[in-house]
């Protein structure tokens, strides 16, 4: 039997968007993904009107050539003010998940490869995050503090440092095990050394997939908080307080509410199946890599 | 009459590849109170036939020709409530991992019980009788430990409890399936002897499986040896191991580790590997790897009888016969 | 087993201490002093003087978060900046709608995802299989209050098939079921689809292992085998996630809460806020808490019960 091996693909990136533009879930979140980072970039470009713009007597409109999702109460383009709240929900995203990670992978593997008493005590730590029903105690931070983005950015942040950590360093633990970290080992290799060039590239692939996942969560959550008024300050457009506007004129009209909904439930779906399809390509690479 | 009577039976997977022809015109014989070995190396089929005469295939497993008959009656055309309805009670097993066999989460006495769901036996009889069973396979305090979850028992009484519970409700024929090949050699020997006294007791057949040799030998009355989805070789134990007829017998005697007399650094083997069972070359199936082949096997060779009841799927023996 | 009961609660206990203080840490932390900040600008000098007493501000840290314990406690979270009604006693009135609202959810929805998740791993690749998979990705992060809001515009304004505002009639369970149609379902249906994925492969998983192969051998019926062997091992993940998840719903329940006016504590929390009425923000929060806390607990003790394994500590 001869032996047929693929053409080897450029890069490790490279491998993985070839399996995913493969797979047909994998696809339309990518595709929507793109849609969406694209459509928050370029907003000033994309966006027909200024979102702030006051319009009153062009109010409460349907859908129409001129306004493609309606007009709010005052007048201002709905459509112009979905594509602005991307910006919004992606300025609160990236900070919170890129922090969360940081620490999350700081304290993940710290806890999977230090000392026994270091890892009860972060686990410890984690578990206490854990404890409080996240929106309670966002709410009770804001109460305090005020409601601001960067309240939100922090909050959200430390609530989701023990999902990441927690995988980290469950990862972490077993592939302290694995035979070619004690081959590292006894070749003098340092710990940092070890935790920096071996553990993290393994560990990389299940955050990406934990991130992609955990975007329509922090990105709702967001839109949550702002909904109930206690983080983005009008007129700043999010997607959330379009919600919050659409359900004060509910008896009013629908569109607000129907508007404001659809962007997030198209994040969910695009970084739900993005997440899925990742996980698809990223596991069985990880179980030969070096993990039992 | 026998309990197992299997004539030309022949079942295939169908895989992308193409038809796995995983038993081809296999063909044996378990008499009543006799315990029948099987041997063969991993690939011989030995998995393929159990599921078969039990009837638990896989999905895309399909009987390409043949007949099953248990007690004189014809197994593969019954129905799969009736196959249900004797596995269990005629038809019994024992696994090869013990530490797999039982559900972790229920209670042995549990098991024991639920397994008698079909008598019309009240609890308390249905627990008397799972704690004699216990007795009888040598598991002590077997009342108080009918209360116990599997994994408060080591391998090899687990897999006593396996015996146990197989020989229950009394079946006509067992099927053990590399029983004791996850236990070490001296749980292996008490196990076997535990089984050979069970057996005289109930007086039920028994199958037994496995590629360990010096088991079968002392063991079974009576060993069928498989090759790559076919008998090749069949007789009783003294007859098949004593003097064997086949090649592939003789080799697989040769490279057992219990028959070697000499000191030697390196264990023989047999050299190449069992063919593609999807692409079959035609002729002797063992021919690629025989040290005697010539010309006419690339013919199917049919059984030859080399002794009264000592059969073997071999041209020479033809030759040996004659000569 | 009890050994086991009592170290998981004891867990229990030294989280909820650690969370609690956590909270006080963080009044104290706040620029400002703590009786300003737990108090807000309404407070009258002699609420803040009553405060500041109860608190011990004078005395050193520790000795503050002790005494916030023994008052914890003894039931007492403080008392409301306006009414001065305890706020344990207003915190305590909400708390049963928002225990029915999460548990009626949660019960749906596990009932639900268990049965088409069983149905799944049954019939792999049937079409029931790939339709309930497909459903389930797409639905499982929608956030909860998206499908409030929805379901509040379609089924409640347009259609009027179900009541928008409130609870229902107290004493008339006829008619608060029908105030919990919607919450409930907005709360529920990305529960569905998570537990249904997670049985579907538990129950794979666990279908393939040796000890249901042993079953089929000896004869038992198909049924027994799916729901006495196989589901009584792969229900073990999803009692976990539900203990887990009762934090989630709790957050959902605050969104649905105040979507459909309903009372409870999220819509107690909410007010409380834009009152500026500190004290019951706190308490109810500290509730919510120990709600969580307690229903993990109780899941990791139902898991043990299922399980013997985890009992004997293996």
């Amino acid at each position: 039997m001869t032996d047929t091996t693929m053409p080897k693909p450029r890069s490790e990136l490279g491998e993985i968007l070839y399996h995913l533009v493969r797979d047909p879930l994998g696809l339309t979140g990518l595709v929507i993904v793109v849609l969406i980072l694209a459509s928050a970039l370029f907003a000033p470009w994309i966006a027909p009107y200024d979102p702030i713009a006051l319009n009153v007597p062009d109010r409460l409109q349907g859908p129409s050539g001129a306004h493609l999702m309606g007009t709010d109460q005052l007048g201002r383009d709905t459509f112009s003010r979905v594509i602005w709240g991307g910006r919004v929900a992606l300025q609160v995203a990236l900070p919170t998940i890129g922090g969360a990670i940081f620490f999350g992978l700081l304290l993940g593997m710290i806890a999977g490869y230090g000392p026994k008493w270091l890892d009860n005590l972060i686990v410890l730590l984690f578990d206490t995050i854990r404890s409080f029903p996240t929106v309670m105690f966002a709410l009770a931070v804001v109460a305090l503090v005020g409601p601001s983005l960067n309240t939100v950015i922090v909050v959200i942040m430390v609530t989701s440092i023990p999902t990441y950590g927690r995988v980290v360093r469950t990862l972490t633990q077993s592939l302290k095990e694995a035979e070619f970290i004690t081959a590292e080992k006894s070749l003098g290799a340092s710990t940092p050394r070890i935790m920096a060039v071996h553990i993290l590239p393994n560990v990389l692939g299940p955050l990406a997939v934990l991130a992609a996942m955990d975007i329509p969560t922090v990105v709702g959550l967001e839109a949550g908080l702002s909904f109930l008024g206690m983080g983005v300050k009008p007129p700043t457009p999010s997607w959330g307080s379009l919600l919050n506007d659409g359900y004060n004129l509910i008896r009013n009209t629908p569109w607000l509410i129907i508007a404001g909904g659809i962007p997030l439930i198209l994040t969910t779906i695009g970084f739900t199946f993005l997440g899925e399809a990742l996980r698809d390509v990223v596991d069985p690479k990880l179980r030969g890599k070096g993990g039992k | 009459m026998a309990v197992l009577d299997i004539q030309g039976l022949s079942v295939s997977y169908a895989t992308p590849r193409g038809e796995l022809k995983a038993l081809r015109d296999v063909s044996m014989i378990v008499p009543e109170r006799k315990i029948v070995g099987i041997v063969g190396e991993s690939g011989c089929g030995k998995s393929t036939l159990i599921s078969a005469i039990i009837r638990l295939m896989a999905p895309n497993a399909r009987v390409a020709a043949g007949d099953v008959m248990f007690r004189g009656e014809d197994l593969l055309g019954r129905s799969a409530a009736q196959m249900r309805g004797l596995r269990g009670t005629e038809i019994s097993m024992v696994f090869q991992d013990p530490m797999q066999t039982h559900n972790p989460v229920l209670t042995v006495g549990r098991q024991m019980m639920d397994i008698q769901y079909r008598d019309r036996l009240t609890k308390a009889e249905k627990r008397k009788r799972a704690t004699e069973m216990l007795a009888l396979v040598g598991i002590p305090d077997p009342e108080a430990r009918l209360n116990q979850y599997p994994f408060e028992f080591s391998g090899g009484m687990r897999q006593r409890i396996a015996i146990a519970m197989a020989l229950m409700a009394k079946p006509s024929l067992l099927i053990a399936d590399e029983p004791t090949t996850a236990l070490d050699a001296t749980l292996e020997v008490q196990i076997i002897k535990r089984l050979r006294e069970l057996q005289d007791d109930i007086g039920c057949s028994i199958l037994f499986i496995s590629h360990h040799l010096g088991v079968i030998a002392e063991l079974c009355d009576e060993v069928v040896v498989m090759y790559a989805g076919e008998v090749i070789e069949a007789g009783s134990v003294r007859d098949v191991f004593h003097t064997p007829a086949h090649p592939y017998t003789r080799a697989l005697l040769e490279c057992d580790p219990g028959h070697i007399r000499e000191k030697t650094r390196n264990l023989p083997t047999i050299p190449g590997s069992i063919p593609d069972l999807v692409n079959l070359p035609g002729g002797c199936v063992f021919a690629a790897r025989c040290p005697q082949r010539h010309a006419a096997c690339a013919v199917r060779p049919e059984p030859q009888f080399a002794s009264p009841g000592h059969r073997a799927a071999c041209h020479l023996i033809k030759a040996e016969v004659r000569a | 087993m009890l050994s086991f009961i009592f170290k998981r609660i004891g867990l229990a206990a030294v989280i909820t201490v650690l969370a609690v203080s956590s909270l006080f840490l963080i009044v104290h932390m706040i620029p400002g002093d703590p009786v300003s900040t737990m108090l807000g600008p309404r407070a009258t000098p002699e609420m803040r003087a009553a405060l500041e007493t109860r608190m011990g501000l004078d005395k050193p840290l520790i000795v503050q978060i002790g005494l916030f314990f023994a008052n914890m406690l003894r039931g007492d979270l403080g008392m409301d900046v306006f009414s001065n009604r305890p706020v344990t006693e207003i915190v305590l009135n909400q708390v049963p709608f928002t225990l029915t609202l999460i548990l009626f959810s949660i019960t749906w929805s596990a009932v639900l995802g268990i049965a088409l998740g069983c149905y799944s791993a049954v019939n792999r690749n049937s079409l029931g299989d790939r339709l309930t998979g497909i459903l389930s990705v797409s639905v499982i992060a929608v956030p909860a209050f998206v499908v409030a809001l929805y379901s509040l515009l379609i089924f409640a304004v347009k259609l009027q098939w179900f009541p928008a505002i409130g609870a229902g009639d107290a004493g008339d369970w006829g008619d608060q079921l029908h105030h919990l149609v919607l919450p409930s379902l907005a709360i529920g249906l990305s529960w569905v689809g998570y537990i249904a994925r997670l049985v579907r492969a538990s129950m794979l998983e666990v279908m393939g292992e040796g000890h249901i192969r042993t079953a089929r051998a000896f004869g038992l019926p198909e049924r027994r085998i799916v729901f006495g062997y196989a589901l009584r091992l792969a229900i073990l993940p999803t009692v976990t996630v539900i203990g887990v998840g009762m934090g989630f719903l709790l957050s959902a329940a605050v969104f649905t809460e105040i979507v459909f006016s309903r009372p409870g504590l999220g819509k107690l929390v909410i007010d409380s806020i834009t009152t500026r009425n500190y004290p019951v923000v706190m308490g109810s929060v500290l509730f919510s808490t120990l709600i969580f806390v307690a229903s993990t607990t109780l899941a990791d003790i139902v898991n043990a019960i299922l399980d013997p394994r985890i009992r004997a500590g293996k």
